[in-house]
């Protein structure tokens, strides 16, 4: 549905070249939540707004369902025309709201209907329907200043589905949110894309968003998408940075010439007996370090670190035999983890 | 002079003044709003870049605002003749009012238009807005209080340049203060002249406040 070929965006500043897109190759399914995860600074706002050319790529391609937007942004009268059109398909949701505060909430959301020439009766329908829709019919005559942070992203939804867009993108839609707010905020974001079969690319600085919506994920670091997938390819990449603090197994070893072993379970894994078998087996003492279960888009992970005796070299049969019973394994190097962190 | 003599004098005053104020301000609005508004759209990053179009405008501006008022007036007497026909009387005064008081109003609206959220502007651009579409459903109506209250300023400006507008023959209290008042050393028609300048601007200025607070109330307010 969002497709993007080695896009690129170079800023020019005091003679100074900086890259904040550096190559990016994003694929968005239909129909799927697509999540765009970085620290600030890492591109990830230049790349959604890239998207529906609020920002002009150096180089590289967007295309939007279908339709190639890079080759829009020529300044002809015709194709500025074809590209206002073709925003007006895609659905924006902003970080600070930006809602206008001389208008109602249902002024609000009325405005990208007035864009479109919509007549005033089907508008004040359509404006109704939509805030019925994020529950907020009884706020439809109130000015946006009147509005809790939530409320003010609710219009901001119902105002970026105004115009029946098959593309929504959220730009940082719940960073100026509390974590309660956020959880609502995010349930409302993924009934509407299921309810609706929108496309949804957002972009976020925090992992739990990724968590509770997203059916895939990417990973931006210094303009460049660096892993992605999804969520459940993921979690099943052995090393992955993106599996790893999406959900973080901790658990430092006890001491020295001890071997440390992740291991992630899927669905019919999870219910195996696999760590007494390996305890039976082997007659190893095996401690258990940290351990979480979590539940991503309807599928059960679980994932536990454990803790060998030994250093690894005599520990491959055992490892051998824990590869074999299904979970994925991975044996973690703690020293370079430790550091990770010192580096960070 | 007694007060049946000033009273017609003063009530002639006070029409000639709304008279001409009144006009050069509507005037002021039609040149001074798309002017302000051109300043900021074609200003670097701005939605029409375009510095030669910016430069230009602001040249024009400056110079308007730096010339004083009465060299003003008679620097344009051919081209206020050209106009109305004549370069004496309130309808004279017009037009070199409405000439000082464009470029005051234009970098007036041009504040108050930068102080528009650029977030707002990239909403409506996101949802497929043309610039026009910007101009007229964000950057006026978000700016509206601000605007009202930079309109307040140019009319109270205006009332004071009128005074000056007596140079041309135009009539007006600033004239019935200069030729009754001053040159005739009466100073009771000079007080009471003061007296009704003062209230003129003073419910003007209040006018003004209450649209501004009526606009922004909306805006501002936390409860319904």
């Amino acid at each position: 549905m969002i497709t993007t070929t080695g896009l690129r965006k170079v800023y020019h500043s005091r003679g100074r070249e900086t890259a904040a897109l550096d190559g990016v190759d994003l694929h968005v399914r239909e129909g799927e939540v697509y999540g765009v995860l970085g620290r600030s600074g890492a591109g990830k706002s230049t790349l959604i707004r890239c998207v529906n050319m609020l920002e002009r790529p150096t180089s590289g391609t967007v295309e939007v369902d279908g339709q190639d937007l890079t080759a829009l942004a020529g300044r002809g009268r015709r194709s500025r025309a074809e590209l206002r059109a073709a925003r007006s398909r895609i659905g924006m949701v902003f970080q600070h709201f930006n809602l206008l505060s001389s208008r109602t909430v249902q002024g609000n959301v009325e405005l990208p209907l007035e864009i479109l020439g919509v007549t005033g009766q089907e508008r004040a329908r359509k404006a109704r329907e939509l805030l019925d829709l994020v529950g907020l019919t009884d706020k439809a005559k109130a000015y946006p200043a009147q509005l809790s942070g939530g409320q003010k992203q609710r219009v901001g939804i119902a105002r970026a589905l105004a115009g029946d867009p098959k593309v929504l993108l959220s730009d940082e839609a719940t960073s100026a949110l509390d974590p309660e707010t956020t959880r609502s905020i995010l349930q409302l974001l993924r009934d509407l894309g299921r309810h609706l079969g929108l496309t949804v690319l957002l972009i976020t600085h925090e992992m739990d968003v990724v968590k509770a919506v997203c059916d895939s994920a990417a990973l931006m670091k210094a303009g460049r998408i660096v892993e992605s997938g999804t969520v459940t390819e993921l979690l099943a990449t052995p090393g992955s940075e993106l599996a790893q603090e999406l959900f973080p197994v901790g658990g430092e070893p006890s001491g020295e010439g001890r071997t440390v072993v992740d291991l992630t379970f899927h669905g019919e894994a999870a219910t195996e007996p696999v760590i007494s078998r390996l305890s039976r087996t082997y007659n190893v003492e095996v401690s258990i370090l940290g351990a979480a279960i979590e539940t991503f888009g309807g599928r059960q992970v679980g994932r536990m670190r454990i803790e060998l005796p030994g250093r690894f070299e005599e520990n491959v049969v055992p490892i051998g035999f824990l590869r074999e019973q299904g979970p994925q394994v991975d044996v973690a190097d703690v020293a370079a983890d430790a550091r990770k962190e010192l580096v960070k | 002079m007694s007060w049946d003599d000033i009273q017609p004098l003063l009530v002639q005053a006070c029409q000639d003044t709304l008279f001409m104020v009144g006009w050069s301000a509507l005037i002021a609005v039609l040149g001074g709003l798309p002017l302000g508004v051109l300043l900021v759209l074609t200003d670097r990053g701005g939605l029409v870049q375009n510095a030669t179009v910016n430069k230009g405008i602001g040249v024009i501006v400056n110079i308007g605002r730096s010339v004083p008022f009465i060299i003003l007036m008679v620097a344009l007497i051919p081209f206020t003749r050209f106009v109305v026909g004549t370069s004496i009387g309130a309808e004279a005064a017009i037009v070199p009012l409405a000439v000082g008081a464009i470029p005051f109003f234009a970098r007036l609206v041009e504040t108050s238009v930068r102080e528009v959220d650029g977030g707002l502007v990239e909403a409506v651009q996101a949802m497929g807005g043309s610039t026009w579409t910007v101009v007229r459903k964000v950057l006026l109506p978000e700016s509206l209080p601000s605007l009202v209250s930079g309109l307040t300023t140019t009319v109270v400006a205006l009332i004071g340049y009128s005074a000056m507008a007596g140079a041309v023959g135009a009539g007006g209290l600033g004239s019935l203060a200069v030729t009754y008042g001053y040159m005739r050393f009466d100073t009771g028609v000079m007080l009471i002249t003061l007296a009704v300048l003062v209230a003129v601007v003073s419910a003007v200025q209040l006018i003004g406040d209450l649209a501004v607070r009526a606009l922004a109330g909306r805006s501002r307010s936390q409860t319904i």
